[in-house]
Parts: C-alpha cells; sequence; structure tokens
C-alpha cells in the first residue's frame, strides 16, 4: 500500500496526463505531411505528379487541362509535392478530414494561358 | 486420455494480427501447434512488375506497418549496390537515427502489446505513453509517425535541423527517463515473473537449428545481430548484440527491453557524429543484376532479394521477414505448455503478420 501512495498523490497534484481532444486540438507540426493542394492557375499540366506517385491517385489530362486526385487513394508521401515543376502542388500540414463518401477531387484549368496550351495544339 | 483440437485466431482479443494457430491439446496440454497463413496477403511484391523501381520504394515501405523505414532502407541498400551508388555520410547517420527510432518504438508497442497478453493493462498504457514521444519526433522531423517515406535512392529525403536535433536529446532524456521508471515493474513484479520465466524455452542449440532471428535468438544466448555488418553508419558507431542466456519468454523480454535504452545509446551516438554534408546524391541509370540486402529490424534480420534487368520495372522481389523465420520457434516451444500459456509465448516472439505474408 504504500509503494502506491506516492503515484496516487502524484497523479492528484500533476497535470492531466491526456488531451481533453475534442476542446483541445494539438496543432499540426510545421512540416507534417497533409492534404494535397494544387493551385490550378499555375499548374501547366505535365504529369510529373501523376508519373511520379506510387499508388497512382493522381491522373493529369494536358489537352483537357484537368487535373484530378483520389484522395482516398493517397497515401501522403509527398512525393508528388515534391517533383512538381511549377510549384502549384504543395502539401499542407493539415490532416484531411473524415469524410462519409468517398470522392474525387477534380480541377480543371484554363487552357488560354499562354504557357497552358498543350504543343499539339499550338501547332494547331 | 481424448484429444481436443482448439482453433486460437485468427480473430483472438490478444493478436494485433490474423495468424490462425491449430492447437491439439490432451487435457489443458497442447501437444501439437500448427499455424495457418493467408488472411492478410496483398501481394505487394507482385507489385514490382507495374510500379518502376523508384516508386516500390514506397510500397515496400508498406510491408511493415511498424518498422516501415527499415524495409525501405534494406530495399534502398540493395538498389544501391546494385546500381554502384555510394550513399553520402550524413544520408547513413540519419538512416541510424531513424532507424533507431523505429526500433524503440517497435519494441515499447511489443513491450504493451505483451503486458497486455498477461492481463497487465495499466503497463501496456504506461508503454504506450512513451511511445508517443518516439512517434511526435517522427512527425515533427520526416512529417508522418509511422510510415515516415525517407529514403530514397542515394541518400535521404529529409534532413533533421540543428534545432530538432537538440529537441530530439531533450525528448530521449524525457523517453530514457520514463522507461528507467518501469524497469522494476518489467523485470521484477511478481505478474510478470509468474507468467513468464520458464515459459517457452529455446536452448541456444534449438534457436540456432530451427533458424531463428533478432531477439527470439539473441534470447538464448547467440549472438548474432545484423548491425554488425556495419550497413548504414553502424560501422561507426560502438554497437554490441544484447544477449541473454536463459531463452524463455522473460529472456525474450528483457533482451528488447534492454534494446529499447540501447537504442537510445545509439542514437545518441550518431547524433554526436553527424556530418555535414549532402543529403543524397542523385541515382542515374537503372539497376541491373542480383542483389541479396540484409539489415536488422526490431523483430530479426529482414532479407530483400532484389532482380532487375536494366529496365524500369524490376524483375524479382522477394522479401524474406523476421516472422516467417521465427514461426518454427512456436512450434517448438508451444508443445508441453499450457494452454492459458498461449497468448504469452506467441508473443513473445513478437509476430508481425502482414510483414509475413506481404
Amino acid at each position: 500500500m504504500f509503494e502506491m501512495t506516492p503515484t496516487i498523490m502524484r497523479n492528484f497534484i500533476g497535470k492531466r496526463a491526456t488531451r481533453r481532444y475534442p476542446y483541445v486540438v494539438r496543432p499540426a507540426f510545421e512540416n507534417a505531411r497533409g492534404v494535397i493542394y494544387n493551385d490550378i492557375r499555375s499548374c501547366t499540366f505535365c504529369g510529373v505528379c501523376a508519373a511520379k506517385c506510387p499508388s497512382q491517385c493522381i491522373t493529369v489530362d494536358k489537352k483537357a487541362a484537368t487535373w484530378s486526385c483520389n484522395p482516398s487513394a493517397c497515401v501522403y508521401c509527398g512525393v508528388c509535392a515534391e517533383s512538381c515543376l511549377s510549384g502549384s502542388l504543395q502539401q499542407k500540414c493539415d490532416y484531411r478530414k473524415p469524410v462519409q463518401e468517398k470522392e474525387v477531387i477534380f480541377l480543371r484549368g484554363e487552357i488560354n494561358n499562354n504557357h497552358n496550351i498543350p504543343m499539339a495544339m499550338k501547332n494547331e | 486420455m481424448s484429444k481436443t483440437i482448439i482453433p486460437f485466431g485468427p480473430q483472438h482479443p490478444v493478436l494485433p494480427e490474423p495468424v490462425h494457430l491449430k492447437l491439439t491439446l490432451e487435457d489443458e496440454v497442447i501437444t501439437e501447434a500448427i499455424p495457418a497463413f493467408g488472411f492478410v496477403h496483398r501481394g505487394l511484391e507482385k507489385l514490382a512488375e507495374i510500379r518502376d523501381f523508384h516508386q516500390m520504394i514506397y510500397v515496400v515501405e508498406r510491408i511493415c506497418g511498424i518498422c516501415s523505414m527499415i524495409h525501405a532502407m534494406c530495399y534502398c541498400q540493395g538498389i544501391e549496390e546494385l546500381m554502384g551508388i555510394e550513399v553520402p555520410p550524413r544520408a547513413r547517420f540519419l538512416r541510424v537515427i531513424w532507424s533507431e527510432l523505429h526500433r524503440i518504438h517497435s519494441h515499447l508497442l511489443w513491450l504493451g502489446l505483451f503486458a497486455d497478453s498477461f492481463g497487465f493493462e495499466s503497463l501496456f498504457m504506461q508503454c504506450w505513453k512513451i511511445r508517443e514521444k518516439i512517434l511526435d519526433i517522427d512527425e515533427a522531423t520526416t512529417g508522418n509517425r509511422i510510415i515516415i517515406s525517407v529514403c530514397v535512392i542515394g541518400g535521404m529525403r529529409k534532413d533533421i535541423s540543428p534545432e530538432h536535433v537538440n529537441w530530439i536529446l531533450s525528448e530521449l532524456k524525457d523517453v530514457e527517463r520514463e522507461i528507467k521508471r518501469l524497469e522494476t515493474t518489467i523485470m521484477t513484479d511478481y505478474t510478470v515473473m509468474k507468467r513468464t520465466v520458464g515459459k517457452g524455452v529455446l536452448t541456444g542449440k534449438q534457436a540456432y537449428e530451427l533458424g531463428l532471428v533478432g531477439p527470439t535468438l539473441r534470447a538464448s544466448g547467440i549472438a548474432q545481430d545484423m548491425r554488425m555488418l556495419g550497413y548504414a553508419a553502424f560501422n561507426e558507431i560502438n554497437f554490441e548484440p544484447v544477449v541473454e542466456t536463459d531463452g524463455d519468454c522473460y529472456a525474450r523480454c528483457k533482451v528488447r527491453f534492454r534494446e529499447t535504452l540501447q537504442s537510445i545509446d545509439l542514437i545518441r551516438q550518431a547524433i554526436a557524429k553527424l556530418p555535414e554534408g549532402e543529403l543524397a546524391v542523385k541515382a542515374k541509370g537503372r539497376p541491373e543484376g542480383e542483389v541479396i540486402s540484409r539489415v536488422e529490424q526490431p523483430r530479426g534480420e529482414v532479407f530483400y532479394y532484389i532482380k532487375a534487368n536494366g529496365k524500369k520495372n524490376l524483375e524479382r522481389l522477394r522479401v524474406r521477414t523476421p516472422t516467417f523465420a521465427n514461426v518454427p520457434a512456436l512450434l517448438a516451444m508451444l508443445p508441453g505448455m499450457w494452454l492459458s500459456d498461449v497468448p504469452v509465448i506467441v508473443l513473445s516472439i513478437d509476430p508481425c503478420i502482414s510483414c509475413t505474408e506481404r
């Protein structure tokens, strides 16, 4: 009994061992690998992210200037954001919120920007 | 006496992952144990045919959900050997730091699960509480808690900043103090001793002949550790394998407990010697030839066989994980034991089934 007493007293006086979660949320670490964000205005649709993705969750259509990502298939390795040539693809430090239905992120860019015009269309 | 056959698993409260054991009993004493696998097979080796060899790093990392970084390191080592790449010194030391962090959190997880297997719930909670600090270090330095994806062919993707180094050292000090607080409980508590001492004894000769690896082998008195090969930067830091001689569940528990403290020391040594310099060299070309790469995981030796033919995809990738080598130990240990000792003995080899089945 006397062995336990100091532990019990320490637990009475000491602070809580756990966080009161829904009310107190730990801020994410600075370089935590969270959701992927694509700034479609500066995206060149080069397709490097889609080629490098190990889970093949990104699809890029250069002709139609579309970029889509299936966040449920994403493994948050961060390779796409690291290899993005135009710097439009970024990885934020916040985690993805839970969802009830799986949905695909579908983004359409403008083709009329000079640098966005796919080579094939330029020739036409 | 008539025989009874009892299925143990694949779903059992004590098992973290699905494995089935067909136990033949006479009264309450086990006479035979036959394991069955195949509940979590994912076919990750086959993926080598459709993912290129750079993408495979992230696939092999997902073979194990606990010692993921060590899988990636083993794979990268193999490919680097094939391509003749020399990894920069800083990257080699960073590999030691992160692989030892993985060893600490894996052993703490196991200590918790082991305590849980004989119903010591508060010890389970304490071990996992300490483990959380290690996961925080992983997340702050790499971005993810467990599957940290830092290894690339030719070096590392992430670096540890000087501020992080100081923070890691102070956190490790806390972790060490808290682990040492558990020492008397784990080593001398009546409950722990009663359930582990003399259970599932394997002699050194038996362990060697069964081809065991890792802490299961070292608890039987054989000093075999792949870190002695000096991969990554282990040749530049002082390292002695932890060995116990009793060969029972208690000895295996002691080996893992002492290895946790040893890993903290190894991280400190690696941080003290961490050289400046580049993180990675560029991997040009494609691998060709075949190679065997071996590293020490928390559970023992992991073995990668890589065969490449100069194309984007590997021709063959074969992984032999430590649990696969340690399953024969179960078949030798279980006969003659009581049914109530099965959870403790099964967990004493630290089974990682998703590794084994891939």
